[in-house]
């Protein structure tokens, strides 16, 4: 049976407290915050749970708010079997980000972790193949920070080009 | 990533006391079927894989960083090159976010113009899939034949939008462009024409016996595999799951249309197998054909498209919209701080997670049969790497 946020939010809390933050936002967009740690729990939890069936991880974005300190990492979720939402959100420390993974629930989040490791630098604790994926693997620095400097130059090849209209 | 890491298993012994060793083979970047710069790393003992790796991130043009410098008008042409082969989804998608942030409402006949390009780009995107799906298998005159109705569809296209790939059609708030004079009356006919082609196409290869055997239960992907994976659109729709995001979720006009959600029957073998989901996009063909026809007898008259500020700053925010595009569900995640520039795009294509379990459906299949589930999945590159 399908939920409405309100009582998805309500049943996380039943099971995890005050672990799982205040609900905020409306509709669709609504949002909780985790902790780091707790997400791969929260999420198995969410995965497992009769009423919740949370069976699909529709999207696993990573944002950087460098104001905030925090790197956060949103969690889509989605059941196929009863047609509702849920968004997760988590804020790992900017200057070192560690979040526990959540492949082991959804393999859908596999790949997806390693696409948030290469571009912003959130490690996955307890991921088991995180590698680069989109980036070569020897790139400096994660490209989607938003403090991120293009290199001048990669293995000798300049980045940047003299503007063949410009005099 | 290199072949380093990969090493060779130990040397072993046969039953017949010859002695053997896994092979491990790069296959691609640059592999006539792996459908763009794609690499799959593949362990092989003779003929048989152990398992395929898959290497992406060649086609990488960091799309999403793009779209934090250039602003919210300025990245819709660099949405077209998300997924070249069905830009008006990748538009759609990202016109819907900003409306959605913005509170932006698209007139009437904007939205119908809107589902019409989609459905014609749909069946520009399948036609291209089963084409060079046939192709890769071996038949190379299936291809030709939907190439050439592609090409009038380029046509079509190009009238609308003077594009015929990279389409920028859409905008923020609607459409570019009305529909132009005569334009609905070409698209009748095309379609008439059509529907007999897909019959046609059908008889050619689709219900061929060497062309089934070669697809029936290779690579079967079970229902609650293809869930957890997130695999979209057919492909999901192969594995037996009737789940349409313009059914199940609608966006724009389509609750105001009729249309059926074709899914695998496992017709030639085990549902979920390499048939299921080709046969899904030939049945949708015929969906879109049913989907224009109703959109053009139903269109209102009307502004085609909202007015919108030409300094587009949408409220701080972030929003997550869904549409189902030629591969399936693709997902938006945008957030706005209320600048002039997007704080975050994120794309989440249905490539990406098509790819993701080619690792685990290539296990103990032939190495041939790989050709055949990228095929199947309708892998895009550019779509998977952005």
């Amino acid at each position: 049976m399908p939920l409405d946020t309100a009582a998805i939010h309500a049943r996380l809390r039943e099971r995890f407290g005050e672990t799982i933050g205040d609900l905020n936002g409306v509709g669709r967009d609504a949002w909780a915050l985790v902790p780091p740690g707790d997400i791969a729990e929260v999420a198995r939890f969410a995965h497992d749970d009769g009423e919740l069936g949370f069976d699909c991880l529709s999207n696993l974005s990573g944002v950087d708010y460098p104001k905030d300190e925090a790197i956060q990492v949103v969690y889509h979720l989605f059941s196929y079997r009863d047609r509702h939402w849920f968004v997760l959100k988590v804020n790992a420390k900017r200057d070192d980000p560690v979040v526990a993974t959540v492949s082991g629930v959804w393999p859908h989040a596999d790949w997806q972790e390693r696409e948030v490791f290469d571009l912003l630098g959130v490690r996955f604790d307890g991921h088991p193949d995180l590698r680069r994926i989109l980036m070569p693997e020897d790139w400096p620095g994660h490209p989607l920070r938003k403090d991120f400097v293009e290199p001048e130059e990669f293995h000798g090849i300049s980045t940047s080009r003299e503007s063949l209209l410009r005099t | 990533m290199g072949l380093a890491g990969f090493e060779v298993e130990v040397q072993r012994e046969t039953e017949s006391g010859l002695v053997t060793e896994d092979m491990t083979l790069s296959m691609g970047p640059q592999h006539p079927s792996t459908h763009g710069v794609l690499r799959f790393i593949v362990r092989a003992d003779g003929e048989v894989m152990k398992e395929a790796i898959p290497d992406i991130g060649y086609l990488h043009r960091s799309i999403e960083k793009i779209a934090e410098k250039v602003g919210w008008h300025g990245f819709l042409p660099y949405t077209d090159r998300v997924d070249y082969v069905a830009a008006m989804f990748c538009n759609h998608g990202w016109t819907m976010a900003a409306e959605r942030l913005a509170g932006i409402e698209v007139p009437r006949r904007g939205e119908y113009c809107r589902v019409i390009a989609d459905e014609l780009c749909r069946i520009h995107s399948h036609l291209l899939a089963a084409g060079s799906m046939a192709m890769d298998i071996g038949a190379f005159t299936p291809f030709t034949h939907a190439i050439r109705e592609r090409e009038y569809l380029n046509d079509l296209f190009e009238e609308l939008c003077g594009s015929r790939l990279t389409f920028h059609y859409m905008r923020i708030g609607g459409v570019g462009w009305d529909l132009p004079p005569g334009w609905a009356e070409k698209v009748l006919t095309f379609l008439a024409r059509f529907e007999t082609v897909v019959d046609e196409y059908n008889r050619l290869i689709s219900y061929n016996k060497i062309f089934t055997e070669r697809l029936a239960d290779v690579a079967v992907v079970s229902a609650e595999q293809a869930i957890g994976y997130n695999l979209v659109g057919p492909n999901l729709r192969g594995s037996g799951v009737a789940y349409d995001v313009r059914r199940d979720d609608p966006y724009s006009v389509y609750p105001e249309l009729d249309f059926d959600v074709p899914v695998g029957r496992g017709e030639m073998g085990t549902v979920g197998d390499c048939f299921d989901r080709y046969i899904v996009r030939i049945e949708e063909l015929k969906q879109s054909c049913r989907i224009i026809r109703q959109c053009l007898r139903q269109m209102p008259d009307g502004p085609v498209i909202a007015k919108v500020p030409r300094n587009f700053k949408p409220p701080a925010g972030d929003c997550y919209v869904r549409l189902e595009s030629a591969r399936g569900d693709m997902g938006w995640y945008v957030v706005s701080d209320g600048t002039a520039f997007p704080y975050r795009c994120k794309i989440r294509t249905g490539s990406f997670a098509a790819i993701s379990i080619v690792q685990a459906v290539s296990r103990d299949i032939m190495i041939a049969d790989l050709i055949a589930v990228i095929a199947s999945l309708d892998l895009v590159a550019p779509e998977i790497d952005r």
